[in-house]
């Protein structure tokens, strides 16, 4: 399982409701079903994930989480989990509140746009990039509103949420974010991981 | 209509008060089941037919000697296994397949009842059905599963009964229907009626067959029930047995021809009554005003888990009143899952070989069954 999908596991408490929105071929929640004992349902937008969910007995709806978390009641689950997609949504600031709305906790990831990766790309080559987390093109990516870590963090107080953790994953490694190091994180961490509050 | 000795028929003692105020006991509820009730007796799901369907659901039709409506999604091995699951289906009241309807005898006058029969709901459809589960000792359904007019009772049933189905499975259906959907039962019962031979419903009595105005409204509801694309792919302009157009009224396209055989065919197994009480009762269903305008409560009682599917190309009942149900689930936190599946054959979708249906259907209730 992607490091990524472990560390999110292990924010979230036992016993919890959980909704995964974007819940690809569902193995986060498969893994929390399983090692947390969590009630957990999927939102996913594209028909074939969501015949492998219901081929995992996951319960999943097929939708676009832009349109359908207004269904949902407030605070209707303990937390809200958004991987790698805030930077697809045409209007994230909606998103977030939908999901702080919907959930009273959301853990949400970003790929950084701040590594030093894609930075060099940019300067150096003088086009879009091209990396290992970000394979395409300017005119095909689904990805419409990246972001950088500090961007996320300066978007907290913009929209007025709290961060409760940050964590940055590089390589593999988990760190946490904090005020003092998040220039050198921000440059050198692959993808950033928030439990936010209202 | 030929009754034959290959129909299990229930009487049903228990008086029944159905929604038009009448009261009816003694009835015969006609019915078929498949596969065997295993010794917990949690196995068994009741499978609720379409507008036009029975109660045999899959192998050869005893009466009709044809396939079974749901041939494709029921059977060994197949998305409702009946190696595995006890599948009971019963004939609609109202319907001509065994079941108390028109063609029945009035024990008042004596006399065939045709529109003098009582009309009926999908509400009393099920609450005839739910004796099915006291005869064969059952507490609770594995699932409910139907397509279409299925669908609706699926979901009456569970409103009414909601400990009483573990997995509830609604289809290319919704949850009150459309004027759209009104229009076009009104035009097949117009059709019935302005048929000479109908006289008022007394056509049994009169020995007379209303065939022309039952075959017109099957062709007219065979239209709603196929894509503008399957049609245009499937007939296109092809001409029917002929090199160039005649001038006439004859057949001249496949697709005129196609019709009039399904009409024609219709006609030998149905009775024009029947049709006319069974889309009433798809009129009259609405979900949605039984509980005062929030479909939510219509499920507030129920755990029971949630799976709904619809189909693009379906535009009888199209995703969105599918969704509508889920939308009224999610509010209340229900359990339920929900996929659209992608097909050009339109709200038949569900009864044809549409092998991304049939793989969801079975893997949620084969997963469902072993987690249970």
């Amino acid at each position: 399982m992607k490091t990524e999908y472990k560390i999110i596991v292990d924010l979230i408490e036992e016993k919890t409701r959980v909704l995964d929105v974007g819940c690809d071929d569902g193995t986060l929640m498969e893994s929390l079903k399983k090692n947390k004992n969590v009630d957990a349902r999927g939102i996913e937008i594209s028909k074939d994930k969501v015949q492998t969910c219901v081929s995992k007995g996951l319960t999943v709806i097929e939708g676009n989480a832009e349109l359908d978390l207004k269904q949902f009641p407030n605070d209707s689950f303990d937390y809200v989990v958004l991987g790698q997609t805030l930077q697809a949504f045409v209007n994230p600031e909606i998103v977030i509140k939908e999901l702080l709305r919907v959930g009273k906790k959301a853990i949400i990831t970003i790929p950084n746009f701040g590594h030093w990766k894609v930075r060099l790309n940019l300067l150096i080559k003088g086009t879009m990039p091209i990396t290992e987390s970000l394979p395409n093109d300017w005119y095909n990516t689904p990805n419409i509103h990246m972001c950088t870590i500090k961007d996320f963090v300066k978007f907290s107080k913009i929209i007025n949420f709290k961060i409760f953790k940050s964590l940055a994953l590089t390589n593999k490694n988990i760190s946490n974010i904090n005020n003092s190091n998040l220039f050198y994180k921000n440059l050198f961490a692959e993808l950033g991981i928030f439990l936010i509050e209202k | 209509m030929n009754i034959n000795e290959n129909i299990k028929t229930l009487i049903i003692k228990k008086p029944l008060k159905l929604d038009c105020g009448k009261t009816i006991n003694n009835f015969p509820l006609a019915y078929e089941t498949y596969g065997s009730l295993n010794k917990n007796k949690d196995n068994a799901i009741l499978v609720f037919h379409a507008l036009t369907g029975d109660q045999f659901v899959t192998g050869i039709n005893p009466v009709t000697k044809k396939d079974g409506w749901w041939s494709y999604a029921v059977g060994p091995n197949k998305s409702i296994d009946t190696n595995k699951y006890f599948i009971i289906c019963a004939n609609v009241i109202g319907g001509c397949m065994g079941s108390y309807g028109p063609s029945h005898n009035n024990p008042d006058t004596n006399k065939i009842y045709g529109t003098d029969f009582p009309v009926i709901t999908i509400n009393d459809m099920v609450n005839a059905q739910v004796n099915l589960l006291d005869h064969f000792e059952i507490k609770k359904l594995f699932s409910v599963v139907g397509g279409s007019m299925g669908g609706m009772q699926v979901l009456q049933f569970i409103s009414n009964y909601p400990d009483k189905a573990s997995t509830v499975v609604p289809i290319a259906c919704t949850s009150s229907h459309s004027a759209q959907n009104i229009a076009f039962n009104e035009l097949g019962r117009q059709a019935i009626a302005s048929d000479h031979n109908w006289s008022d419903g007394k056509y049994l009595s009169n020995n007379t067959l209303p065939d022309k105005g039952l075959s017109v409204a099957r062709m007219a509801a065979h239209i709603t029930y196929l894509s503008k694309k399957g049609l245009q792919e499937k007939f296109g302009r092809k001409l029917q047995e002929r090199d160039a157009l005649k001038f006439g009224f004859d057949a001249d396209f496949q697709i005129e021809s196609y019709l009039r055989y399904q009409g024609s065919v219709f006609v030998d197994r149905f009775d024009a009554n029947s049709y006319l009480y069974i889309t009433r009762a798809m009129d009259y269903f609405d979900l949605v005003k039984q509980f005062d305008g929030n479909l939510s409560n219509a499920f507030k009682k129920t755990k029971a888990k949630f799976f709904v599917i619809s189909f693009t190309s379906d535009w009888l009942y199209p995703t969105q009143e599918n969704k509508d149900i889920v939308i009224a689930l999610n509010a209340i936190g229900a359990d339920v899952g929900f996929v659209e599946i992608k097909s050009d054959k339109g709200h038949d979708s569900f009864l044809l070989d549409v092998p991304d249906f049939l793989k969801t259907l079975k893997n949620f209730l084969d997963k469902s069954y072993s987690e249970r």
